[in-house]
C-alpha cells in the first residue's frame, strides 16, 4: 500500500502588491494527505506561514468545485496543472508523488497584470462580455418559452461552449496570450441560437474589436488553449467565431 | 442569559408584512396597481445600491438599471459572475405544467407551503408561484441553453420528491447557466453607463440616516481602504450563511457579514435557525477539509441507502452479504423510500452514524449503492444519467462509483433563515431590501429543492423592480453625503473592527477558530437540537468569541490585499452569529422541517410542530453587545392550505 501523505517542495511566486516584479520562493508542503485539492495542500502551507508569523500565500478561489472559475495559476508551467480538463481546485494531491517539487506561478498575460502572489486582475475579461456578450433583452414582455421550439441538436451544440467558466487558463496557455477562445465560446453560444441571430454581426466584431484593444494577442492557432481548457473547450469555438466574424464584415 | 421570549406578546409594529387585501390569487396584481410609480424622468435621481452579484443582486440590478435607475452594484469576487449561484446544480422550478402532468400555480405554491412545513407566509409564497413562469420565458430570452427534448420544446424533470415534473434544467449547470444569463443583462447595464460595478468589495456597515438605509461603507479587498456610498435605497442579495458551520456546499466566501451589518444597525433578523442539511453529499476526509461537495439528489432515483446492520463492522462493502445490510431508508418509509425529504434522509443518515452504523474511514458516511439499477439497466443507461456526477465523485475521492458503492453524508447546504422583509421585500429598516437567500421569505423552515434559483429570480426580475418604485415614490429623502456624521460613524466603526484585528496579535488563526465554531454548531445546533445541547453550545460560542478576540493572530497588514483579515472579519461576525442561531432554537419549543428538536417528535420520530404556539415568524431584534437580542413575532395565518402532518410511510 502507498502512504497517505506526501511531503512536497513548493516554489511559489510571491510578488507583492505594488511589486513590478516579484520571484520564486520555497517552501516546504509537511504531510499532505493524498485526498486533498490542491488548494487545500496550499491552505496548509498558509496555516503553517501564518504560525510562523510569515505572510500566506495569497490566491484566489472561492466554489472549490470547478464552476466559479475563481481558481487558477500555473503548476509546473501548466494552467490549472497536468489533469486534463481539471481546474486547480479539483486537482487533488494523489496525482502527485512523495518528494516532488511543484512551481506555482500566477496567470501571465499583459491584460492580466498582478495584484499579489497568485492573484492577477482579470476584469479585462469582463470587458469583453460588456462589448456585447449578451443577447439584448430586457425584464418583462418575453414571449411563452416554448414558443420558440430550438431544435436539440442546436440547443445541446450552443451549451457546449457556454459551459466556459471563464478563469482565464486559455489566455496564460497561448504563446500570444490572446483571449479567442473564451470569445469564441460566447460568440458561438449566442450565435448558434436564433435568439442570439439579431445582434450577431455587431456582437463577433464589437467584442473582437474590444480584445484587441485590451491588450490581448492574435491566435496563431497553437491550439494550446484548448489543451488546458478545464471545460474541454474546442478550438472548433474559434473557427465558428471567425465564420461569424468574416460573415459581419462583408454582409 | 436566556433571551426573554415571552415578554413580547404583542406584535411588533414593524413586524406588520404588508400583504395585500383580496383573494390570494390576486393579491399581486391589485398591489401592483396600487403601488406609487416613480415618474419616468425621476427615475434618474434616485440611486440604488445592490450589494451582490448572485442570482438575486445580478437580476435586480439589471432590471432596476432597464428602468433608469442609477445602481452601484458590488460583489466580493473579482467578477460579478463568480457569485456563489454559479454551482446551484440540479434546476429551476416553474409552474409551467408543459409536462401536462397536473401541474399549476396553485400546486407549486401548496408544495412549497406543506414543503415548508407551514412556517412560511402564504402571500409571498403564492407570487413566487405566479411569477416562476416569466422567469422561466425571460431566461429563454436571454439565450439560456436548458435542456430540450427532440421535438425542441423544453424538457422537464421531476426533482427532490416532487410528484410533477416541473423542474427545468440545463444539465448539471443550472445556476451556471441562469447566473451567466443575468451576468449578461448586468454587462450590457455597465457598458450603458447605468449600472456602476465594484468588484472585490466588502461591505463593512450599513448607513442609516433620518431612519432611512443610505448608503454603505465597503472595503477595497486589493487596497484596504474604506470606502463611502450613498443611495436612496440599498438592496442586499449576499446570500446565506450556511458557512457559520465552517464546513457547507457554500462557496468559499459566502458569509453573514452584510446582513449581520444590517441587523446590528436596526433589521430584524428571521428564523436564523432554519438551516438545511442536504443528505447527499461527498463525505468528510480529513481535518484540513475546506468545503464540501454536493452530489446531485437525483442520484436517489436510482440509488439505494444502507448500512452495515452489525455496529461497528468495518469490512468492505462487498464483503458484506445482503442479508447483513440494513436499507433503512426503504424498511422505515416503504412508500417514499429512498426519495423522502431532505431533512428527513438528512436525519436517517446521522441516526444511522450515531448507532455506530456509519462507514468508511471516518465511520461519518452511508453508502449510495448503484449496483441493482446498473443490474437492471446496464452501466450505459446509468452514466447516460449520472455520467458526469460519478466522474465528479471520482475525480474527488478516487473511487469508481460504478463498481463500488457511492459513500455520503448530509452536509449543511442552504439557509433558509434570514434578514425579516415585508411582502414588499423591505426590511425592518425603512428603505434597505433583502432578496434572494440573505431574506427569509419564501421557504419556510425546509426548502424544496430548485426553488432557491426560482425565488432569486422572482426577487430580482419581477419583485423589487415594482417594489422599489412605491417606497421611493412614497418617501422624502433629505441631502446626504459620505462626510454626515452617519457615514463617519460607520466608517469609524468598521476601521476600528479591523484595527481590533489586527491588534490582538495571539496565536491561533482564524481557519482554527472557524472550525471550532463549526463543529459545536454541527454537533449542537444541527440535525438534531434539544435543550441541553444548545444551552452548551450557546456558552461554548460565547467562551469561544472571547478567546478569539484574545488569541487570533491575522497576519500582513490592514492597507492590503489581505485574505487572512478578510476570513477574520466573517468569522467575527459568525461568532455572534453562531449564538444567535441558538437562541432561536432554544426559543422554538416544537420541531418543524430542518428544525428538529428531539423532544418534539412524533411516536415514528418524525417533526412534531405546536401550530397552536409557534405558527409564527421569529424574528430577533438586536439590543447592543451586551445584552440579550430581543424577541419577537410575525403571527403566520393560513387561509388556503390547511394544516396536516407531513407524512412519508
Ligand atoms: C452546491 C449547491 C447547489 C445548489 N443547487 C440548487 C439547485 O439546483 N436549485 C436551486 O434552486 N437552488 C440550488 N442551490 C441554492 C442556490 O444556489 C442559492 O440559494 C442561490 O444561488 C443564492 O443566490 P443569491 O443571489 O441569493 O446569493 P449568492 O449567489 O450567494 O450571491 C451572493 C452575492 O453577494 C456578494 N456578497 C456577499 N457578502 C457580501 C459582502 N459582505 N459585501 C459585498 N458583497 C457580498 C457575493 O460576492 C455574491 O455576489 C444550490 C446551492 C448549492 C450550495
Ligand atoms: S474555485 Fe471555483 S473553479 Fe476553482
Amino acid at each position: 500500500m502507498t502512504a497517505k501523505t506526501i511531503n512536497l517542495t513548493l516554489k511559489v511566486w510571491r510578488q507583492g502588491r505594488g511589486e513590478p516584479i516579484g520571484r520564486l520562493e520555497t517552501c516546504r508542503a509537511e504531510n499532505i494527505s493524498k485526498d486533498m485539492s490542491f488548494l487545500e495542500m496550499i491552505d496548509v502551507v498558509n496555516e503553517q506561514l501564518t504560525k510562523d508569523h510569515q505572510e500566506p500565500i495569497a490566491f484566489d478561489h472561492d466554489c472549490r468545485e470547478g464552476i466559479c472559475g475563481m481558481c487558477g495559476a500555473v503548476v509546473n508551467g501548466r494552467p490549472h496543472g497536468h489533469e486534463r480538463e481539471t481546474t486547480l481546485c479539483q486537482l487533488h494531491m494523489r496525482h502527485f508523488s512523495d518528494g516532488d517539487t511543484i512551481v506555482i506561478e500566477p496567470w501571465r498575460a499583459r491584460a492580466f497584470p498582478v495584484i499579489k502572489d497568485l492573484v492577477v486582475d482579470r476584469s479585462a475579461l469582463d470587458q469583453i462580455i460588456q462589448a456585447g456578450g449578451y443577447i439584448s433583452v430586457n425584464t418583462g414582455g418575453a414571449p411563452d418559452a416554448n414558443s420558440l421550439p430550438i431544435p436539440k441538436d442546436t440547443a445541446d451544440a450552443a451549451f457546449v461552449p457556454a459551459a466556459c467558466i471563464g478563469c482565464g487558463a486559455c489566455v496564460a496557455a497561448c504563446p500570444n496570450a490572446s483571449a479567442m477562445l473564451f470569445v469564441g465560446a460566447k460568440v458561438s453560444q449566442l450565435s448558434l441560437l436564433p435568439q442570439g441571430r439579431p445582434e450577431a454581426a455587431k456582437r463577433v466584431s464589437s467584442m473582437v474589436r474590444k480584445m484587441d484593444e485590451l491588450g490581448f494577442g492574435n491566435c496563431s492557432n497553437e491550439t494550446e488553449c484548448e489543451a488546458e481548457c478545464p471545460k474541454g473547450i474546442s478550438i472548433i469555438q474559434i473557427a465558428r467565431m471567425n465564420r461569424e466574424f468574416f460573415k459581419a464584415r462583408f454582409s | 442569559m436566556k433571551p426573554d421570549v415571552t415578554s413580547d406578546l404583542t406584535i411588533d409594529p414593524k413586524l406588520d408584512a404588508k400583504i395585500p387585501a383580496g383573494p390570494l390569487a390576486e393579491k399581486w396584481d391589485r398591489h401592483r396597481f396600487d403601488i406609487k410609480l416613480v415618474n419616468p424622468a425621476n427615475k434618474k435621481k434616485f440611486e440604488i445600491i445592490v450589494v451582490g452579484t448572485g442570482l438575486a443582486g445580478a437580476s435586480a440590478a439589471a432590471s432596476l438599471a432597464e428602468l433608469g435607475y442609477p445602481v452601484k452594484n458590488f460583489c466580493i469576487q473579482d467578477s460579478p459572475r463568480r457569485a456563489h449561484s454559479i454551482a446551484a446544480q440540479g434546476g429551476i422550478n416553474a409552474a409551467k405544467n408543459y409536462a401536462n402532468d397536473g401541474d399549476s400555480i396553485r400546486r407549486l405554491f401548496y408544495d412549497t407551503v406543506k414543503g415548508g412545513d407551514f412556517r412560511a407566509r402564504e402571500a409571498n409564497v403564492y407570487r413566487l408561484a405566479q411569477l416562476s413562469n416569466h422567469i422561466i420565458d425571460h431566461c429563454v430570452s436571454q439565450g439560456i441553453p436548458f435542456a430540450r427534448d427532440y421535438g425542441g420544446f423544453l424538457d422537464n424533470r421531476s426533482f427532490g420528491g416532487a410528484q410533477v415534473s416541473r423542474t427545468f434544467y440545463a444539465k448539471g449547470q443550472t445556476g451556471q447557466q441562469l447566473l451567466l444569463g443575468a451576468y449578461g443583462a448586468l454587462m450590457r447595464q455597465v457598458a450603458g453607463g447605468m449600472v456602476t460595478l465594484f468588484q472585490r468589495r466588502e461591505m463593512m456597515e450599513l448607513v442609516v440616516e433620518d431612519g432611512r438605509a443610505r448608503g454603505i461603507v465597503t472595503r477595497n479587498l486589493i487596497t484596504g481602504e474604506m470606502e463611502t456610498h450613498t443611495a436612496h435605497a440599498v438592496v442586499l442579495a449576499t446570500g446565506g450563511y450556511g458557512n457559520v458551520f465552517y464546513l457547507s456546499t457554500n462557496a468559499m466566501a459566502s458569509n453573514v457579514t452584510a446582513a449581520f451589518r444590517a441587523y446590528k444597525s436596526g433589521a430584524y433578523f428571521a428564523n436564523p435557525c432554519f438551516t438545511q442539511i442536504h443528505p447527499t453529499c461527498i463525505p468528510v476526509h480529513g481535518t484540513f477539509q475546506s468545503k464540501l461537495t454536493l452530489m446531485s439528489e437525483s442520484l436517489r432515483n436510482d440509488g439505494r441507502v444502507w448500512v452495515p446492520k452489525k455496529p461497528g463492522d468495518n469490512r468492505k462493502p462487498k464483503d458484506i452479504p445482503e442479508s447483513e445490510r440494513d436499507y433503512y431508508l426503504e424498511a422505515k418509509y416503504p412508500s417514499f423510500g429512498n426519495l423522502v425529504p431532505r431533512d428527513v434522509a438528512s436525519r436517517n443518515a446521522k441516526d444511522q452514524c450515531d448507532m455506530d452504523k456509519g462507514v468508511g474511514e471516518t465511520r461519518l458516511a452511508v453508502y449510495l449503492d448503484f449496483a441493482d439499477a446498473i443490474k437492471r439497466h446496464g452501466e450505459g443507461a446509468i452514466a447516460g444519467k449520472y455520467g458526469n456526477l460519478f466522474q465528479m465523485y471520482e475525480k474527488i475521492t478516487g473511487e469508481n462509483p460504478y463498481q463500488t458503492p457511492m459513500m455520503i453524508y448530509p452536509a449543511v447546504h442552504y439557509t433558509m433563515g434570514g434578514l425579516w422583509v415585508d411582502y414588499n421585500l423591505m426590511s425592518t429598516i425603512p428603505g434597505l431590501f433583502v432578496l434572494g437567500e440573505a431574506n427569509f421569505s419564501d421557504h419556510g423552515a425546509n426548502r424544496l429543492g430548485a426553488s432557491a434559483l426560482m425565488q432569486g429570480l422572482a426577487d430580482g426580475y419581477f419583485v423589487i423592480p415594482y417594489t422599489i418604485g412605491g417606497y421611493l415614490a412614497g418617501a422624502s429623502f433629505g441631502k446626504t453625503h459620505t462626510g454626515s456624521e452617519a457615514f463617519k460613524t460607520a466608517v469609524n466603526v468598521a476601521e476600528q473592527r479591523v484595527q481590533k484585528l489586527m491588534q490582538v496579535n495571539g496565536r491561533r488563526t482564524v481557519a482554527d477558530f472557524h472550525r471550532t465554531l463549526g463543529g459545536i454548531l454541527w454537533d449542537h445546533c444541527g440535525m438534531a437540537r434539544n435543550e441541553e445541547g444548545l444551552t452548551k453550545a450557546k456558552g461554548m460560542v460565547a467562551n469561544l468569541r472571547k478567546e478569539f478576540w484574545e488569541d487570533v493572530y491575522v497576519p500582513g497588514n490592514a492597507a492590503d490585499f489581505n485574505q487572512s483579515l478578510e476570513n477574520a472579519g466573517r468569522v467575527a461576525d459568525f461568532l455572534e452569529f453562531g449564538e444567535l442561531m441558538i437562541d432561536d432554537a432554544l426559543a422554538r419549543r416544537e420541531s418543524c422541517g430542518c428544525h428538529f428538536n428531539t423532544a418534539f417528535q412524533t411516536e415514528d420520530n418524525e417533526a412534531l410542530r405546536d401550530d397552536e404556539n409557534f405558527c409564527h415568524v421569529a424574528a430577533w431584534e438586536y439590543a447592543g453587545d451586551e445584552r440579550s437580542p430581543l424577541f419577537h413575532k410575525e403571527p403566520l395565518t393560513f387561509e388556503n392550505v390547511a394544516l396536516t402532518q407531513r407524512s412519508y410511510k
